[in-house]
């Protein structure tokens, strides 16, 4: 019979909840941002339709909001359920960082969401808009944590190691802002407002093909796509500069995200392959000469170091790296093409009439969230075998729990989060359908709810 | 303040916070709960809906003292964090899955028609067993737990025994108690003659486990035994036992004289009490019986490190607390449901 492994069971479960929780805030985090500005439009030109549509995505921010806390609650005790030893270990370094983004997040909760979701006809305009500023400013302010905590486990820096192993904190600016964080922190923002463009845009689309919420549409398709033609390819160069910087700080992870066995110089760009972690070596490569030097390095002849250059022991199976990396310099791609393409067409005076463009808008644009996962798991099963990178192995990090206690668990996790799930995105596409043209105005309705909590204020369908 | 003192002073101060923030959740938490486990008693559809809203604006932030409690023993006591945890997993784990469904209960049930029931099922089924799972940890805690060499050495059911059966039925007809004091403020008539009724009961039962808590626990580990019964201790500590008879008398009365805002009040003195006693009975150990607070201690720079952020923050969430609960006081929700 098959031994259930609690460290391989521990790191399915912890995929699969924290990728259930990440859909959440990178949508957030951009929607924060949107209706920051919308209301901004809203306040200069006293057009009603800046409101009506804010309204509505007001709504579908708060469900999604009142999911990413739900999820996450999961996540503050899975260090511990799961990762008990990575936490006893590395508790100094990474447990005020997780403290200070749970702070932010009371502080949030407490101050100005109530105000941004309830307070349209309670406060003045001014004060919710501060309010909204405050909330965005917040999910960011989130984002820094989580990403400073994920980023010292990729390139620690700051620490000592205490002679019972565990790890100390000798200098916190540099535990912080340590070498991989202003990357990885400014390709993750860019990444949730380019998601949450692209599926504005997407949606806007959707609104013009079916000739209800018109003008609405417009105005979500044009702030997409305004977005998306500059900040699609920035997150391209971003992305490269955070390439590098992998490459100095984690050669292997580039090795496995490249598959490249052996160290070379002038090596070559494969853009397909089936790595072989076994034989060592990949089949049905496909591969562009010297174009991988290029990219990692920007030197026709510079070197990349292969897999085979570090013992075996330390490196990470190259194959989801590779496959996950691919995925989202795809879409990456697919978004800055879509960007440049939509933006001639609106130039041309052709944006709003070309269906076929508008169709295939609709269809790609929930592809941000595939990309985020897609980034996501490059960076974290690179990492392997690793929890904190070259200090603490995946294996010594795992609780002293029965795999059969973390099967019950993944299976209950996984029922959960599908109907949890399911009902929200159920509750999301219905506040979609309805467009922001439509909404009756029936403020009684909000009033009459008496759960004035973030998914309460998405109102009654 | 010299720096050699920080070690000493820096762990009690955040024992002193954590044990603020967990006191707070099974307060808030527990009449929150409470509600959801007499939700499937109560005598009408709309007795239903006026239980729950009368919650819903609080729910979510008397469980953010859940999150606080769970990142705050991670980054104060990573030793303590990283016992408990795997060694009281699958509580842990049910109490979670069970707060996520009658969470969520709280967003989808006035929104699902035809389907309420569903979501009806989800929030009591899930307050149940997180009530159920929380007063296991609790009986587990006391308990006890296998450490060695800084890890927890026992097995996947050690938390399952006889007394933390019993504390987690102690825990549940607390949150009943609680639960009950809530609706006799918030209520309309009928339903507050119901919950005087409940709450009856609910005290004969804590009344009981009180007792069978109090006799059984110094018989766990003779430390405790020798701190409650020691002739010069006995004399000191008398006043938590008999303020806790006082206050389970009083509670009685207010009950027959049909009280308004004594009963809540005072089942909450009742829980602050056994809160005492219990910290009396552990002080100074995170992990009975082998781990003291000091020696759970996250080191001194990162405790000094985070007091910086909890010093101005705190004080304000518990402001915007105490704020909240006076401006949702009224909202019982009675005009949504005619």
């Amino acid at each position: 019979m098959l031994e259930l492994d609690p460290l391989l069971l521990s790191r399915i479960q912890f995929a699969f909840t924290i990728s259930f929780h990440i859909l959440f805030p990178s949508f957030t985090i951009g929607l924060a941002a949107w209706l920051f500005v919308l209301e901004i439009l809203w306040l200069k030109t006293g057009k009603p339709i800046y409101e009506d549509i804010a309204r509505q995505w007001t709504k579908i921010f708060a469900v999604s909001f009142g999911m990413g806390v739900v999820s996450g609650l999961v996540l503050s005790y899975q260090f511990g359920t799961n990762w008990s030893e990575f936490s006893r270990l590395g508790g100094n370094v990474i447990g005020p960082l997780m403290s200070y983004e749970v702070l932010t997040a009371f502080f949030l909760e407490a101050g100005f969401l109530g105000i941004m979701l309830f307070g349209h006809e309670r406060v003045p305009k001014a004060v919710h808009l501060f309010a909204t500023a405050m909330v965005a400013l917040g999910t960011l302010i989130s984002a820094f944590w989580i990403l400073s905590a994920n980023s010292w486990m990729q390139t620690p820096a700051g620490y000592t190691v205490g002679p019972d192993n565990v790890l100390h904190v000798a200098d916190w600016w540099q535990v912080i802002f340590n070498p991989s964080f202003p990357y990885r922190f400014a390709h993750m923002v860019a990444a949730a407002y380019l998601t949450t463009a692209f599926i504005v845009a997407g949606i806007g689309a959707w609104y013009i093909l079916r000739g209800r919420s018109v003008a609405h549409g417009r105005i979500m398709l044009g702030m997409g796509l305004s977005l998306l033609v500059w900040l699609a390819p920035l997150q391209l160069i971003i992305g490269d500069l955070h390439g590098l910087n992998t490459r100095e700080h984690q050669p292997v992870k580039i090795a496995a995200v490249e598959a490249h066995w052996e160290t070379q110089k002038g090596a070559p760009l494969i853009l397909f392959a089936v790595p072989d972690p076994k034989a060592e070596t990949n089949h049905f490569e496909l591969s562009v000469p010297r174009l991988g030097s290029l990219i990692l390095t920007h030197e026709w002849d510079g070197e990349i170091m292969g897999l085979k250059s570090f013992p075996p022991e330390n490196r990470p199976n190259p194959i989801i790296p590779f496959f996950s990396f691919r995925i989202m310099v795809a879409i990456g791609m697919i978004m800055i093409a879509v960007g440049i393409v939509g933006s001639v067409l609106w130039l041309t005076g052709r944006l709003y009439t070309s269906r076929w463009f508008l169709r295939l808008l609709t269809w790609v644009s929930p592809l941000g969230f595939l990309a985020v996962l897609a980034g996501w798991f490059t960076a974290e099963v690179g990492r392997q075998p690793w929890t904190v990178y070259g200090v603490l192995r995946t294996a010594d990090s795992v609780s002293p729990v029965p795999g059969g206690s973390v099967l019950v668990s993944i299976l209950l996790f996984v029922l959960v989060y599908g109907i949890v799930f399911g009902a929200g995105v159920y509750y999301i596409a219905m506040l979609v359908r309805r467009g922001p043209g439509e909404t009756p105005p029936v403020p009684e309705e909000e009033e009459a709810d008496p759960s004035r909590r973030p998914m309460a204020a998405a109102g009654a369908p | 303040m010299t720096p050699d003192v920080l070690p000493i002073i820096l762990p009690l101060v955040w024992g002193a916070i954590l044990a603020l923030a967990v006191f707070l959740y099974v307060l808030l938490g527990g009449y929150d709960l409470g509600l959801g486990v007499l939700f499937p008693l109560a005598p009408t559809h709309q007795d239903r809906d006026t239980m729950m809203a009368s919650v819903s604006p609080f729910w979510d932030g008397n469980e953010t003292w859940l999150v606080m409690g769970g990142g705050g023993l991670l980054a104060a006591f990573p030793l303590a964090y990283s016992v408990m945890l795997p060694a009281l997993y699958l509580p842990i784990i049910l109490m979670l899955i069970g707060l996520i469904l009658r969470g969520v209960a709280f967003e989808f049930r006035f929104k699902s028609g035809p389907y309420r029931w569903t979501w009806d099922l989800a929030f009591a089924g899930g307050s149940i067993v997180a009530a159920l799972m929380q007063g296991l940890i609790i009986g587990a805690f006391v308990q006890g737990f296998n450490v060695v060499d800084g890890k927890y050495a026992g097995g996947a059911f050690d938390w399952l025994t006889p007394f933390s059966a019993v504390t987690a039925l102690a825990v549940v007809s607390g949150y009943v108690l609680l639960s009950a004091g809530w609706l006799i403020m918030k209520g309309d008539k009928a339903l507050r003659d119901w919950a005087y009724g409940i709450s009856r009961y609910a005290l004969i039962a804590v009344a009981t486990f009180i007792l069978i808590f109090s006799l059984w626990t110094p018989w766990l580990h003779p430390e405790i035994a020798k701190r409650w019964f020691t002739p010069a201790n006995m004399v000191m500590l008398s006043p938590v036992p008999l303020a806790t008879a006082a206050t389970i008398a009083a509670l009685w009365l207010s009950l027959k004289r049909r009280m308004r805002y004594a009963p809540f009040l005072l089942a909450a003195v009742i829980f602050l009490l056994c809160y005492t006693g219990l910290a009396v009975s552990l002080f100074p150990y995170i992990i009975p019986p082998s781990i003291t607070l000091w020696q759970a201690a996250a080191a001194t720079e990162s405790q000094l490190f985070m007091l910086y952020g909890a010093i101005p923050i705190l004080p304000i969430i518990l402001g915007y607390t105490a704020y909240s609960y006076y401006v949702f006081w009224d909202a019982t929700g009675h005009e949504g449901y005619h």
